[in-house]
């Protein structure tokens, strides 16, 4: 049976962190086709005023992209940042701190960009 | 053995790493996590531009006024650095991003390829982020 805790546990391996290292090029191509799609309807013709920017939301389907976008974002974002804090953030108690901060962080942003998505 | 384990450099520290060369690629790869890092920071104001950008046409206008006559306390100019530190960021992190996925896709892992990526990552980042900034600070 494979060791998976304490301090003898196996920290290499198959798989091991390729589900994060999948998901955050999964959510990246997620974002950039987002990206593309309103970069490309921001460079059609025309004076852009509030009218066509908030028009670029209102279809369907810009909303379900957006909303899949938003929580990309925050997951993407959560492995960034957990990598940076595992790499630069050595003292336990300091990084789990600073993790928690960063969840939370996340979390509410998430949570503030679908609210505003949900009432256009 | 015993004479490696004696003479280890222990921990390594900021000032040991700064003592390396960082070639283009390395240069890319810190860039990506400062840029990951800046966007992490400034994630509420970029939904706060999404929110009164699109809400009505009411917060459209509080929305534009905030470049022009500033936020609250906040005036103008840092407005605009913070727009600016986004479009920096996220030019830098979405061009760095494509080519990772790039060379995740077609194994590319050369030395060379990696160095001419890298350049092309670093100055189409810049040449769009002055291009955008000239605009947002109205040069032209």
């Amino acid at each position: 049976m494979t060791n998976n805790h304490g301090s003898k546990r196996l920290v290499v391996g198959a798989h091991y962190g390729l589900r994060d290292w999948l998901s955050q090029r999964v959510t990246a191509l997620l974002m950039a086709l987002f990206t593309l799609v309103v970069l490309l309807q921001l460079l059609l013709p025309g004076e852009l005023g509030y009218d066509r920017w908030a028009g670029i939301f209102a279809p369907q389907w810009m909303k379900v992209l957006t909303f899949v976008v938003i929580l990309s974002l925050g997951y993407h974002a959560w492995v960034g940042v957990r990598d940076i804090l595992m790499d630069y953030i050595k003292p336990v108690g300091a990084r789990l701190l600073l993790q928690v901060l960063a969840i939370a962080w996340l979390a509410g942003c998430t949570g503030w960009a679908v609210q505003v998505l949900w009432r256009l | 053995m015993a004479q490696t384990a004696k003479t280890r450099p222990g921990t390594m520290r900021l000032f040991d790493a700064l003592q390396y060369r960082l070639p283009l690629a390395g240069l890319v790869s810190l860039l990506h996590r400062v840029s990951g890092a800046v966007l992490f920071v400034l994630l509420p104001f970029a939904i706060w531009m999404f929110d009164t950008s699109v809400t009505s046409e009411i917060s459209f206008g509080s929305f534009a006024s905030a470049f022009v006559a500033g936020l609250g306390f906040v005036p103008p100019w840092a407005v605009k650095l913070a727009a600016l530190a986004l479009i920096w960021a996220y030019l830098q992190h979405f061009i760095a991003g494509l080519r990772h996925l790039w060379m995740d896709a077609t194994h590319s892992v050369s030395n060379d390829f990696g160095r001419q990526s890298a350049l092309f990552t670093l100055s189409s980042s810049a040449l769009l982020t002055a291009l955008l900034g000239a605009k947002l600070f109205g040069l032209y």
